[in-house]
Formats: C-alpha cells, sequence, structure tokens
C-alpha cells in the first residue's frame, strides 16, 4: 500500500544488479497527528443534542366565564410541589377543616408515580394496549399519535393541576411535569398557589392545630 | 550444540492500517459531533424522559443560574447585532458599529444594557470573569430581559424560545421568567432537559 516495490521479480540472488530498493513511507507522524485532531474534537464538541421538554402555557388574556374549562372534581389532582422534595396532594376540593385530607409524597417512582398511575389506571391500560399494536405493526404511527391523543384526552381522565411553592426548585417542577409524561397524563397544566393551598400545606405541619384555632375562634357557623 | 542465529528483524510497523482508522474516526467526529457553546455559567439541567431534539438553528435560549442570573444567546449574528441596537434605541445608548460587531461575536450576553457600552470595550478575558457576575435584570422594576425577548422576537420571527436553567433554581426565579414569557405572549417554549431512560413499568 504505501510502500512502493520497486524490484521487478526474483533476481535469484545474483549480486551486482541493481539493488531492492523498497519506499517505504513512514505514517507515524500522520497517525500521532490524526490522534491529535480526535482528541481535540472529542474534547471540544459533543455529539448528543440537548433534550427538550415542550410546555405550552395559557395565555394571560382575560378568558370569559364561557370559556373557561371548569375541571370535573372528582377527576382532578393537585400537587403541591413543596420544600426538601417533598409533594403534598390532593384529590378534588381541598377541604380546608380536615388535615389529612392533604397527603404527602415524594418524587421517588414509589411515590407520585403509583398514585397517578392508580389514580390513571383506565388511560394507563388502553395506552399500553396501543403501544402493544405498534410494537406488532397493526398501526401506523399516524393512527399511533391520533389514538393516543385521543386516549389521553378522554373525558374520564384525571386532570392534574401543579402548583409550586415558592421553596420548590426547577427540578422538583421539571420531575413533576416528567411524571404527566411517564403516567400518560394528557391533561395537567402549571397554576398559580393560592393562599388556599399555603394554608393547607400548614395545617398539615402543625397536625391541624391552625384548622382548630379557627374552628374555635368562630365557633358557631 | 547449534548456534541459534537470531535474525535481524527490521521494527519497522506499517501504520498504514492505523493511519485509516484514525482518519476515518476523525471524519465520524468532524460531521456528528457539534461544538460546545461557551456559556458564562455551569448548568446543570434536570433530567426528563422527554425525547424531542431541539432544533439546530434559529434559537433564543434563556440561561437561569442556581442564583436566578439570566443570560441569553442568540445563533445568528446578525440577529444579535438588531437586537442589541433596537434595545440601544431603548436606552437611548448608541452603540459604535465596532460595538455592535463586538458583540455580535459574543457566544452569550448578559450584561444590563447601562454597563454594555463599558463591558464591550473590555478584553475577552475580563468579560468572562465579569459576565458571571452581571446578568440580565429581569425583575419588575427593571425588567431588561423582557425587552431582549421582545427584540429579539421581532427581528426573528421564526425563533424558539429555550429555557436552559440549573436544577436547584428555587422556583420563584423560573416563575417570574415563565410570568414575564406569559406577558409577551411568549406561550410555547422549550425546558432543556438531559435525558433520562423511560421507566418500563408505565
Amino acid at each position: 500500500m504505501a510502500e512502493v516495490n520497486t524490484d521487478k521479480g526474483k533476481d535469484d540472488g545474483k549480486k551486482g544488479k541493481q539493488k531492492k530498493k523498497t519506499v517505504r513511507v513512514d505514517f507515524t507522524p500522520m497517525v500521532d497527528m490524526n490522534m491529535l485532531l480526535i482528541t481535540f474534537f472529542m474534547l471540544c464538541t459533543s455529539l448528543s443534542k440537548p433534550q427538550t421538554m415542550e410546555i405550552s402555557m395559557p395565555s394571560k388574556d382575560q378568558v370569559t366565564e364561557a370559556e373557561q374549562t371548569k375541571v370535573k372534581a372528582s377527576k382532578a389532582i393537585t400537587l403541591l410541589l413543596g420544600e426538601d422534595d417533598k409533594i403534598y396532594y390532593y384529590f378534588g376540593e381541598p377541604d380546608y377543616e380536615h388535615a389529612e385530607s392533604l397527603q404527602q409524597t415524594g418524587y421517588s417512582p414509589a411515590g407520585l408515580r403509583d398514585i397517578l398511575l392508580e389514580r390513571n389506571f383506565d388511560v394507563v391500560r388502553r395506552m399500553k394496549e396501543l403501544k402493544l399494536k405498534k410494537l406488532n405493526k397493526e398501526i401506523s404511527e399516524d393512527d399511533f399519535k391520533k389514538q393516543a391523543a385521543e386516549i389521553k384526552g378522554s373525558k374520564e381522565a384525571p386532570v392534574v393541576l401543579i402548583k409550586a411553592t415558592d421553596d420548590a426548585s426547577y427540578r422538583n417542577l421539571v420531575d413533576a411535569l416528567d411524571e404527566m409524561q411517564i403516567c400518560n397524563i394528557g391533561k395537567y397544566a402549571i397554576v398559580d398557589i393560592t393562599d388556599g393551598d399555603k394554608f393547607l400545606i400548614d395545617n398539615l405541619k402543625s397536625g391541624g392545630e391552625l384548622a382548630r384555632q379557627i374552628a374555635r375562634s368562630n365557633p358557631k357557623k | 550444540m547449534p548456534k541459534l542465529i537470531v535474525k535481524r528483524k527490521s521494527t519497522f510497523i506499517d501504520m498504514t492500517a492505523m493511519s485509516d482508522v484514525t482518519v476515518l474516526l476523525l471524519t465520524f467526529f468532524m460531521l456528528t459531533s457539534t461544538f460546545i457553546q461557551k456559556e458564562p455559567v455551569v448548568v446543570a439541567t434536570p433530567s426528563s424522559v422527554s425525547e424531542i431534539k431541539i432544533p439546530e438553528t434559529n434559537i433564543l435560549s434563556i440561561l437561569v443560574d442556581p442564583d436566578g442570573k439570566v443570560f441569553m444567546s442568540l445563533d445568528k449574528q446578525e440577529d444579535k447585532a438588531n437586537v442589541l441596537k433596537l434595545l440601544g434605541k431603548d436606552f437611548g445608548i448608541n452603540f459604535t458599529d465596532k460595538e455592535v460587531y463586538d458583540f455580535s461575536l459574543q457566544p452569550s450576553f448578559g450584561v444590563p444594557i447601562q454597563n454594555m457600552q463599558e463591558f464591550l470595550g473590555m478584553p475577552s478575558g475580563e468579560q468572562d470573569r465579569l459576565m458571571k457576575d452581571y446578568g440580565i435584570p429581569a425583575d419588575s422594576t427593571d425588567n431588561q430581559f423582557k425587552l431582549w425577548v421582545q427584540h429579539a422576537r421581532e427581528v426573528n420571527r421564526d425563533l424558539v424560545i429555550a429555557i436552559k436553567a440549573d436544577q436547584d433554581t428555587p422556583y420563584p426565579k423560573i416563575k417570574n421568567i415563565m410570568n414575564t414569557l406569559q406577558d409577551l405572549r411568549e406561550n410555547r417554549y422549550n425546558l432543556i432537559t438531559s435525558l433520562k431512560k423511560m421507566p418500563d413499568n408505565a
């Protein structure tokens, strides 16, 4: 390849004639240089493009009463992202009188995910079937997307409201959004936290003491 | 005893094949990888299962460090130049052509507009060091961040907004940025995350 062999046929050991000459090109410096270049590229570039999560927020324009989508209380799950990677959650309407109505969990698979999967049981089951169908090439990619959107948007699917307290970190928010994707929840929203929700957390921390105090201060109501 | 005659062999190793391999590897790296953008602060993004890739061009990326400082970057030089001119007009600052050119060469920016001229006059080593301490003001009293986004949108309609925030950034800082974007009716944007494997049970 790189060596140019100039001897044409063997001369059967006859001396005095033309000397056998091989012109070999030494490729070692070339390899050295290439290795340097490779090292440079490996250190200064990145192979993977960053992943993104697409979110769309509601616009701030005033919406009239008629346009507002009311969430069925029985289907609503409210997550309050608290401090130290804690999540407080309640189903349906907040219950300000009973501290126990607010429950606490974490971001581990056994925590939030189990709750959501259980609540979203029907959708998860149908999604699994759909994924299986796609795996067996029974439906096309487009059909899969259409049907997946249909299942996720069905009326029976739960609606998750994510409310982050000021103590939560950005990771908490992304983790919560992530769980939505894992648990096939199609309807979720990031909502500002209300004073009522803050009260619920404080109430739980004090073991229901706050609610009792309020009940004591205005007894007959 | 027969003498063991060691034949003298040349130690010449043929490097041709090796060279072929390295050239192939080099080509692979050159074609597939992209250069790492220099960022003023190191940001550890949170991980998610989302597998959507970010588009390559027309990105307005918003970098938020753990303290909530905001930096921005645009990928087109002419966009950067135009945005700076527009913002200068708002604040009554006239940037010279050289300043605009210097600005368009910056990989990212994050200096209050009042300090911009002084900043652009510095040597680049100094700039890198100082950039960390500045950040674009994004609070309600002096929301330059909002103006930057607004002008960037005016200059380039196809911009995709991507927020790259550190995982330990407190939520109020992020909320502030999201609210600002909402004010500007930028309701769709991307959150840059790193990849995590989708759990099997779901």
